[in-house]
């Protein structure tokens, strides 16, 4: 649940005044225009924006009954129960495995059995394995975009998280894998809450329960996406959807 | 008129680009040169002492009576104090750099660079004296047996000296890896000291050896320091508490004596300046592959 959240870049405001009840156990859709603050947005969601100077944020973001903005929350635990898929897909330099693995090490798990299975079964669900899994040492910086964006996925899958930000998971992605991930996204919303940004309405319309529509740091519209699809009650939104601008 | 106007203009130009390229050539000749009168001083000592002696040989005395051509003894002295500065500067060097690219604010880091570059800019004579007069009393007070002149201090100062050269050579190469990478481990779960130690500095790790192999090449090449602190007794050991000598040294040493023009032992400077050349050029070489490499992976 999100309230009242404004967000600056060095006092420039690119949220403004944001309200969104994001359900668990649910896929919630962000859409809107190039530069309108989703990647902002998405990425305040699990704190990773601190890490940019200058950043500011106000109001307040509720997980677990609590706001993760508070003094005493700890920073490093609450990102291991969010992952989170980056738009530019950014693997480590390391092994496919490494890649995998990482996120388990740093907890201090490091049997052979459990990283193993935890890397076959995340790069399963990413639907990566099948083009990997006869040279998992490679280096993955050798795969193509998309797959280095499954492989990412991969990794946010591995530590368990609860809740999964997707910030335009699929821009490098062709069909078929996109597909995959689609399903996967299906899949996953038993067990997981999802947040993901795209540009793809289609898409948007697809996976999602509940969409918001972004424009310029404001939230024009939200709500169940058949309803934000099939019946938008704000022009802007229907102007959107239909691809008259953005 | 105007067509003569633009020749005048045009072989104006052509003039400064020549010139240009002259100034270019220079330093390459000026290498050039250098390597040629090593090579051809060298040859001549070897026509009159076997390559095989020089390498096997383990005394090192061409200005004695009973001579021995053996470069063991002056590599060693190089070698013992090189690993020395070495041991200083790299973990010095190294945790300054992680602290300075991944910790430090920019306010704390625009102090710390230019202070920094101040300790690089002492000059090398005043780090010498500092071994040999405030450095050496001292450690001889906790080792009392330590001599005089002794590889420990000038190997110890001479890593101070070269700490700001692996830091923020290191700290280059750390900024270069691209912040995407810290997010996405970040985004795992990482604490500053996990991404710092597990994802940062691996990945940089090619950038951060080339300014290593950079460091070790300085130290190898450091000559004032050595000269004033190290001793001149040319020594097969790796004991750093007595007096050394290191090719730089003896070089020194060599020079400022008043040995005769075109005798053996005036030819023993060109073949260890030749031995020093050969040692750098190779570790030089290296670094910049290295660093080739490391420009590759983020590109
Ligand atoms: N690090 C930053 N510093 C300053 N301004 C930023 C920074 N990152 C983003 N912005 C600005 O904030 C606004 C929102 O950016 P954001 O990345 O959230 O947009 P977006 O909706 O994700 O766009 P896209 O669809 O292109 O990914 C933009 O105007 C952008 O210029
Ligand atoms: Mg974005």
């Amino acid at each position: 649940m999100i309230r009242q959240l404004n967000a600056f870049y060095t006092d420039k405001e690119v949220l403004k005044g944001i309200n969104i009840d994001i359900l668990s156990n649910s896929v919630t859709a962000i859409i809107g225009p190039s530069g309108c603050g989703k990647s902002t947005f998405i990425r305040s969601l699990n704190r990773i924006n601190d890490l940019i100077p200058g950043f500011r944020i106000t109001g307040e973001v509720i997980y677990r009954d609590k706001n993760i903005y508070d003094k005493d929350v700890d920073v490093d635990d609450l990102r291991r129960r969010i992952g989170m898929v980056f738009q530019k897909p950014n693997p480590f330099p390391k092994s496919i495995y490494e890649n995998i693995a990482y996120g388990l090490r740093i907890y201090g798990i490091n049997e052979k059995q459990k990283l193993d299975e935890a890397v076959e079964s995340s790069l399963k669900k990413a639907a990566l394995w099948d083009e990997v899994k006869d040279n998992l040492n490679r280096n993955a910086l050798t795969l193509s975009g998309g797959q280095q964006q499954r492989l990412c996925i991969a990794r946010a899958l591995a530590t368990e998280p609860d809740v999964l930000l997707l910030d335009e998971p699929c821009s490098a992605t062709d069909p078929i894998s996109t597909a995959k991930i689609e399903e996967l996204i299906y899949q996953l919303k038993q067990n997981y809450t999802i947040v993901i940004v795209t540009h793809n309405m289609q898409q948007a319309a697809r996976v999602s329960d509940q969409a918001g529509f972004f424009m310029l740091g404001e939230l024009i519209e939200f709500g169940k996406t058949e309803d934000i699809f099939k019946a938008p009650k704000d022009k802007r939104t229907e102007d959107y959807i239909t691809g008259r601008f953005g | 008129m105007l067509s003569n106007k633009r020749f005048v203009l045009k072989f104006k130009e052509f003039l400064i680009e020549k010139l240009l390229f002259l100034c270019s050539l220079l330093s390459v000749f000026t290498t050039i040169g250098i390597i040629l009168v090593l090579s051809f001083e060298s040859i001549k000592f070897f026509k009159e002492v076997p390559i095989t002696k020089f390498l096997t040989d383990t005394q090192w005395t061409p200005l004695f009576i009973n001579k021995h051509f053996g470069i063991l003894p002056l590599l060693c002295g190089t070698f013992l104090t090189t690993l020395i500065a070495i041991s200083v500067a790299v973990p010095v060097g190294l945790i300054s750099a992680i602290y300075l690219s991944e910790y430090a604010s920019w306010r704390i880091r625009n102090i710390v660079k230019p202070l920094t570059e101040i300790l690089a800019a002492v000059p090398t004579v005043v780090y010498g004296y500092f071994a040999l007069l405030f450095l050496t009393p001292l450690l001889k007070k906790i080792i009392p047996s330590l001599s005089g002149f002794n590889a420990l201090s000038s190997g110890i100062v001479m890593g101070i000296m070269i700490i700001p050269m692996v830091s923020s050579l290191s700290e280059d190469a750390m900024r270069a890896v691209p912040m995407g990478l810290r997010e996405g481990a970040y985004a795992v779960g990482s604490s500053r000291l996990q991404v710092s130690l597990r994802v940062v500095l691996p990945a940089a790790s090619s950038g951060i050896t080339a300014a290593l192999i950079l460091a070790i090449s300085r130290a190898i090449g450091e000559t004032m320091i050595v000269a004033i602190a190290a001793g001149q007794q040319p020594r097969l050991t790796l004991n750093p508490l007595v007096p050394i000598e290191t090719i730089t040294a003896y070089i020194v040493q060599v020079s400022l004596g008043d040995t005769p023009h075109g005798t053996l032992e005036y030819r023993t400077i060109f073949v260890c300046g030749m031995t020093l050349f050969l040692l750098t050029f190779i570790l030089n070489i290296f670094s910049y592959k290295l660093k080739k490499r490391f420009q590759e992976i983020y590109e």
